[in-house]
């Protein structure tokens, strides 16, 4: 799955991200906003029109992307053994 | 004074760094600019426990040393001893959110490695206590091998811990420290080595938050979100109007008083012209927006210092998106209906130059305070003070109409410039969104002050001396008796050739005379029309001193309607097309704006005077 077909409130882990897919100026960003594998991620909120952009907890922090920029990022369900 | 060692505030955005900055500057705080950039240069002093003197500079947030902006880039330069007019810190005070150390402790690794002393403030920690975290603040000291101290910056806890642990690794300013360039780091090595010291010295984690996502849940709710987005900004606007009545009638009777107290010292002649019709006149009626400029500005500074300004720009991304700009062209759209300087300066944080570009040029679009003055007397004479229903006053009605048209009028110039000029991929948008704060009011005050003083700057100088000029351009040469002395001195004559341009698009020769000065300072415009009003009117008119009454008898509703549409589009100030000059390093795009500007303004102006006048009104 897809950051950007995440649904909203389910917890999720960043399995990948393909960088190439991004433009460099957005991958450093998203690098320096803690974006990496392996790191808990969540759906908070959606935009008003076309549920776009995307509001997502990363880590500690709430990071505001839009949806073309999440679908760089594969995730995977969270273990729930360790939630 | 070289000899003060200087010491530079650096951290993240949203780290409470300039709430840190004034608790531990106050008021002492110098703003300037950074040679050959633009970038704020915000310094302030402040004494170590053991008396001596520290400069303490505020550097730019930033994310890392990987500058994307010209903001940013001065924050690394300076670290690294490469700004111009910057000598290399003594030391850096290091600011980090407690509550999202594993993220800013990354920015941190690199700062300490560059090799200058560094003091860690670990700021909000009342907020990581509210979150459910403990941290061990020796563990982290241990790890990062500097020190490290508690803070709560917005209400000044641990200041004095933290001047004490800053003076013992300042130095005597003896000690030459040299940094050199910063170390090539692979940002998610040292990402995932501050995570690993942040969850070591981190215990008790529980997810909290919980102020913040209530809020959110309503704030930034697809329904709810742009509802309240609305009503905040429709009640900012309502407010310009409706708390600064009584202020501005104090300030009138101020300078009414001030004209009979001058009138009744000095005999009739050209002193007292001078003072009577061009100083009290012209300062006054400018000043006079002093209450509106302060209430404006303080919607936005508390927006800003509420975490709010983000959700705004969350909200309108998409919108945005639609004409090709992205949610950060909002903040600083948002910040030029203060005034566009800043706003345009406020484009720096956008990374990609044609959206900068695009923001930079219908920046002047968006309502500035400085046009609130010629708004408020118009809207004043021309529309009556009834209320429309709900609460809702038709002065105000119409002013948030005004608003309404320069947004609209800035998002169909950036779709079109976006398509022709500044053509290419849309840039993406992210942003991270800070939690709410609540204001802290001597934060906001000393921001509150420093714009309050731009503009009483602004009144005693440059509007001054444009009124005098013009006072004395309308005075001179003196007419003979039984001709109209505006008409016949030197303004006049040049409004004259200037009135045939004009005339078409319904204004007068008054107005014509108006918008000349108009160009050096847009609330000109109101102090040229009161000191030309004044000059015409002589000393006999008593029963109509204000302007807005000498407005109603002169100008048609067409007129007036024309004159308020030219002021949503054209004259900018020269100080706009200076910083747009500056922004955009060359005369190329100042010119094309002042153009493109003049051009919407003409038409502008000239339909709705057609419009009217063919409407009967």
């Amino acid at each position: 799955m897809r950051l950007n077909e995440l649904p909203p409130h389910e917890a999720a882990l960043i399995r990948v991200i393909d960088w190439t897919a991004l433009k460099a100026g957005e991958a450093r960003r998203m690098r320096e906003l803690g974006f990496d594998e392996g790191v808990r991620v969540e759906t908070l909120h959606r935009g008003p029109v076309g549920m776009d952009p995307i509001a997502c907890r990363v880590g500690r922090m709430t990071i505001a992307l839009r949806r073309k920029t999440a679908a760089a990022v594969s995730v995977e369900p969270f273990p729930m053994a360790a939630e | 004074m070289n000899s003060t060692p200087l010491v530079a505030l650096v951290g993240n955005p949203n780290a409470g760094k300039s709430a840190l900055f004034n608790a531990l500057t106050g008021a002492r705080q110098k703003v300037g600019n950074y040679p050959g950039v633009t970038v704020e240069r915000k310094s302030g002093r402040m004494a170590l426990p053991d008396g001596r003197p520290i400069e303490l500079v505020d550097l730019p947030g930033t994310y890392s040393l990987d500058p994307a902006s010209p903001d940013e880039q001065v924050t690394r330069d300076v670290v690294v001893g490469r700004q111009e007019g910057e000598k290399l810190p003594s030391a850096l005070v290091v600011v980090l959110d407690a509550t999202n150390l594993d993220n800013h402790l990354r920015f941190a690794l690199q700062l300490i490695a560059l090799g200058l002393p560094v003091v860690i403030a670990l700021n909000m920690m009342d907020m990581a206590r509210r979150d459910g975290l403990t941290i061990d603040v020796d563990a982290l000291s241990k790890a990062l091998g500097v020190p490290v101290v508690e803070t709560v910056a917005v209400r000044r806890l641990g200041m004095d811990e933290l001047k004490t642990a800053l003076a013992t690794v300042v130095g005597d300013g003896t000690r030459t420290v040299r940094a050199g360039a910063p170390p090539e780091h692979d940002i998610v090595t040292l990402q995932r080595r501050a995570r690993a010291i942040a969850v070591a010295a981190t215990r008790e984690e529980s997810l909290a938050r919980a102020w913040t996502h209530r809020l959110d849940a309503v704030a930034l709710h697809p329904v709810s979100g742009p509802i309240v987005l609305a009503v905040i900004l429709f009640v900012m606007f309502q407010a310009v109007f409706a708390w600064s009545e009584a202020p501005i009638g104090w300030i009138e009777a101020g300078f009414v008083a001030a004209q009979d107290a001058v009138g009744a010292v000095l005999p009739t002649g050209i002193l007292r012209s001078l003072l009577v019709d061009g100083v009290i006149a012209g300062v006054g009626s400018v000043l006079v927006f002093l209450p509106q400029i302060l209430i404006l500005f303080l919607f936005i500074l508390l927006l800003e210092a509420s975490g709010y300004m983000v959700r705004a720009a969350f909200l309108m991304d998409r919108l945005m998106a639609g004409v090709g700009l992205s949610g950060r062209a909002f903040i600083p759209l948002l910040s030029s209906f203060a005034c566009a300087i800043p706003g345009i300066m406020a484009t720096r944080t956008i990374d990609d130059p044609k959206d900068r570009l695009t923001t930079i040029l219908i920046a002047p679009l968006m309502t500035c305070s400085a046009r609130l003055p010629v708004y408020a007397v118009i809207i004043g004479a021309f529309i009556p003070a009834r209320d429309v229903g709900l609460g809702v006053g038709l002065q105000g009605l119409v002013l948030f109409g005004l608003y309404v048209t320069g947004i609209v009028s800035a998002m169909i110039a950036a779709f079109v410039i976006r398509r022709t000029i500044a053509k290419g991929e849309s840039a993406g948008f992210m942003m991270e969104m800070p939690r709410y704060q609540m204001p802290v009011i001597r934060d906001v005050a000393i921001g509150l002050m420093q714009r309050a003083w731009i503009f009483l700057h602004r009144a005693g100088t440059l509007i001054l001396l444009a009124t005098v000029l013009l006072w004395a351009l309308l005075s001179f040469p003196q007419s003979p008796t039984g001709r109209d002395q505006v008409r016949y001195s030197a303004a006049g004559r040049i409004a004259s050739g200037l009135e045939t341009i004009v005339r078409p698009i319904g204004f007068n020769h008054e107005i014509a005379l108006a918008i000349i000065p108009a160009m050096a300072a847009r609330e000109v415009a109101v102090s040229a029309l009161a000191t030309v009003y004044a000059i015409e009117g002589g000393d006999e008119v008593q029963t109509e001193r204000s302007l807005v009454g000498r407005l109603r008898g002169r100008w048609s509703l067409p007129t007036a309607l024309a004159f308020l549409m030219w002021f949503v589009f054209a004259p900018q100030c020269l100080s706009t097309i200076a910083v747009i000059r500056r922004e955009t390093n060359g005369w190329k795009w100042p010119l094309f704006s002042l153009a493109y500007l003049f051009g919407l303004a003409y038409l502008a102006a000239g339909f709705t005077f057609w419009a009217a006048t063919a409407l009967g009104l």
